[in-house]
């Protein structure tokens, strides 16, 4: 929005964080080299600039890694549960003393604004690890019997959206029931993981509880496969979950698997109409649409389409797209060109298929990867963007007559990750959302975490929960 | 009465029950969400030129307030000397929209601003309680007026709000509105602390402005809670959305508690990002205040300087 009150730039300094030429794999509590040599580059989203040369990681590391996990697993899993909350405590601490270094870290390696690195992302990992850290001596009373016991090693695989949020979720729940790591962060944002290897150091975590394995699909194949790997958890596309589940069907492994969605925000004509452009603002252009759970979809009531979409194209108007470092900046840049491409080509397929394309004034910057907030208007349950998940700042506009209408349509996916509700009567909120298959339902607020509410699909969205009491489940012998 | 909306929605005040039904049928506000958006514009950092622009902006926009019993002829004409001239070191500071004093100061603090653009406003409507009978009420405003106020800061009757009889407070305030004549633009002050919930103000605001309220305006500054991001934010939706359905557009003016120019920029950003630019004037936008004035002031030196002077450097009235 053009306005007389033009707001400064006011970039976040890059000076806190010290990002090496390079990195190597951090195994059994040292930073080594991967067996063949092999490295890859990891680049800025937001400016090409390439951050630093990573080791990645083969099969002779993961046997190298998985093995470490292995010995590590006898004396970590034998600590009594209120030792292993110390090093759990510890590790909460030094995130958040390194919050701000880790903050720009996070926004340079993915390219999502700072303010959402700064006041989402970072806040959330240190509280998962607080959380997680109070229920390590409290397994005897989590609701699975006496002494429940660890899976053994945990090969862990997380996406590039939440980088280091998406670790604190898998590695969390893993110790603080005793299981020991071989994590594979994503080829696109290796760095934050392996500054949490250097905390562990920091914290005096005991060599080989904690391996982080950075490298591409391959390597998280060789992970999963690996015959002496007890517990299974991946977060990313359904696509690759399925062949996961194919991997570790007839092995003892247990999986748990955190896939995509198709979420739907649905808009009664009851509801606080300007919270409710927040809300799905914040469902679908949060962290640029690159979220499992993003409201994708609007499903809005008929009778408040036009009112509803006014607000929301004024709002859209007022985003502000830019350098991720400007604490002004809402909207970052896409975390890679792969990613850029497939958002780019199923916004085609919208426009060809008919449905209605909408961005606000917007200009792009001309390094790095980037894509304007849009919308689709007269999108139908027929139309592509409508049922695959774009996975970027996309949003399909929909509308529905009554409830039912708005259930069924909203059920209507393979998915069943999240679904929001707006209105402003009670009695709705809790009849709607019993008939959701969703597995989180927010109801007049959207993107809420917080890491004592599980969270987990229906359907093609995956199994298994995590956080809460509930993500001790997947990492406990039960 | 009820004669005072010549626009789209003039069949809304008819009766009782047909305000009533619009009132109750504008969108609720959710309490969370409205509050975590305002907390979310609060983290913009406003820096270097637009912290200089917004600085003079919100000197401009301060309506300079002295609502004391212990007020006297003296402390006015400092105020008025102060609003003219805010900072005596740097004539390129701007001078404030206005001063706001009782009604019984108003000829005082006129001629104390003679000759300048500053505005004088007054209080007026048994303020800050309201709690007096509509002939007194009127005659509070006349009597203003007579002595000169450009504006009159009225306040609702928010015992009949609550009480439910809402188009009682309507018909006073298109009464106090036809004593202010063309000479005063009217500010309807809700007390929106005493409201106490927001779809309570969003009402108040729809009502205010149906009534013909020129400025919609949070609170006297009196009671506990005043002016906040959230409720200035809901109110600067509901001129919005008023201006959309009937062309008319009308201010905002947030009184009570702010204090430093941190405040104040949170506030504009708020303007700027609800809003936008029409309402970034001090024709639109007001900040009922006395303390922030030499906040803004100790703020634009160090932009100037580079270095804090202090309080020693700022005049104190």
């Amino acid at each position: 929005m053009a306005s007389a009150f033009e707001y400064a730039p006011a970039p976040e300094s890059r000076a806190i964080v010290d990002i090496a030429p390079s990195y190597g794999l951090f195994i059994d509590g040292e930073f080594t080299e991967a067996a063949d040599g092999r490295v890859f580059k990891t680049v800025s989203p937001a400016s090409e600039e390439v951050l630093s040369e990573i080791a990645q990681a083969g099969e002779a590391d993961v046997d190298r890694a998985v093995l470490a996990a292995r010995k590590a697993f006898e004396k970590w899993s034998a600590l009594p549960g209120a030792e292993r909350a110390k090093y759990l405590f510890r590790i909460a601490r030094i995130v958040q003393e390194r919050s701000r270094e880790l903050a720009v870290l996070e926004t340079l390696d993915n390219g999502k604004p700072i303010k959402e690195t700064r006041d989402a992302d970072l806040p959330l990992v240190a509280a998962h690890f607080f959380y997680y850290a109070g229920w390590a001596d409290k397994l005897d009373h989590a609701g699975f019997g006496a002494n429940p016991r660890p899976l053994g090693v945990a090969g862990q695989v997380i996406p590039w959206n939440f980088p280091l949020l998406m670790l604190a979720w898998k590695i969390a729940p893993a110790l603080a029931t005793g299981n020991t790591v071989v994590l594979k962060p994503a080829e696109t944002t290796p760095l934050s993981a392996l500054f949490f290897a250097d905390i562990c150091r920091q914290a005096g975590l005991p060599k080989g509880v904690v391996n982080i394995l950075p490298g591409y699909g391959d390597t998280g194949a060789a992970l999963v496969a690996h015959p002496d790997v007890n517990k299974v958890a991946f977060t990313g596309s359904t696509a690759v979950g399925k062949e996961i589940a194919k991997t570790v069907a007839g092995s003892r492994k247990k999986l748990t698997l955190e896939l995509g969605g198709k979420g739907a925000n649905i808009v009664f004509d009851d509801a606080p109409i300007d919270q409710a452009v927040e809300g799905i603002v914040n469902g679908i252009f949060f962290n640029q649409g690159q979220v499992c759970c993003a409201g994708s979809r609007l499903l809005v009531q008929e009778s408040v389409q036009d009112e509803l979409l006014d607000s929301l194209k004024r709002r859209l108007s007022t985003l502000r797209l830019g350098d991720p470092l400007d604490k002004n900046t809402d909207i970052g840049a896409i975390n890679s060109e792969e990613q850029l491409t497939r958002i780019t080509s199923l916004v085609e397929r919208g426009e060809s298929e008919g449905a209605e394309r909408w961005s606000p004034a917007c200009e792009l910057p001309s390094a790095g990867y980037w894509f304007a907030p849009t919308l689709f208007t007269n999108v139908t349950q027929a139309h592509t963007v409508a049922r695959d998940e774009i996975f970027g700042p996309v949003l399909s506009v929909l509308t529905f007559r009554t409830p039912d209408e708005a259930v069924a349509k909203a059920n209507n996916t393979p998915y069943g990750l999240s679904a929001g509700i707006w209105t402003e009567k009670g009695s709705r909120i809790l009849a709607v959302a019993n008939k959701l298959r969703a597995g989180v339902v927010w109801s007049n607020t959207f993107n809420k975490f917080d890491p004592a509410s599980p969270f987990g699909g229906y359907k093609e969205s995956g199994f298994g929960r995590e956080g809460g009491r509930h993500g001790l489940e997947a990492y406990l012998d039960v | 009465m009820s004669t005072a909306a010549p626009h789209a929605l003039a069949d809304v005040t008819a009766s009782d029950s047909t305000l009533r039904r619009f009132l109750h049928g504008l969108p609720g506000v959710d309490a969370v969400g409205l509050e975590a958006r305002a907390a979310s514009l609060g983290t913009r950092s406003i820096k270097t030129t637009a912290k200089a622009y917004a600085i003079d902006l919100a000197i401009s926009m301060v309506d300079l307030t002295t609502l004391e019993g212990a007020d006297t002829p003296g402390k006015v004409r400092a105020l008025g000397a102060k609003a003219v001239r805010p900072d005596p070191t740097d004539r390129t500071a701007p001078a404030t929209a206005a001063v706001c004093v009782y009604p019984d100061m108003v000829a005082t603090a006129k001629a104390a601003v003679a000759g300048s653009p500053v505005k004088v406003a007054s209080v007026a409507t048994a303020f800050p309680a309201g709690r007096a009978p509509l002939a007194v009420k009127l005659a509070d405003v006349r009597e203003a007026v007579a002595a000169g106020a450009d504006e009159i800061d009225m306040v609702i009757d928010r015992g009949a709000f609550l009480a439910g009889d809402y188009l009682k407070v309507h018909d006073e305030i298109v009464a106090v509105k036809e004593a202010c004549g063309t000479a005063a633009r009217l500010k309807v002050i809700f007390e929106t602390g005493e409201l106490s919930t927001y779809d309570n103000i969003r009402r108040a605001s729809w009502l205010g402005m149906l009534a013909g309220a020129d400025f919609i305006k949070t609170s006297t500054g009196k009671v506990a809670v005043n002016a906040t991001p959230a409720n200035t934010l809901l109110m600067l939706e509901a001129v919005r959305d008023f201006r959309a359905q009937t062309g008319v557009q009308i201010g905002v003016k947030p009184a009570g508690g702010i204090r430093t120019t941190k405040d104040a920029i949170k506030f504009l950003v708020v303007v700027n990002e609800t809003v936008g630019e029409d309402w970034l004037d001090n024709h639109w936008f007001r900040f009922g205040a006395s303390s922030l004035l030499n906040d803004l002031l100790m703020q634009r030196q160090k932009l100037a300087t580079g270095r804090y002077s202090g309080p020693d450097y700022v005049t104190v009235d």
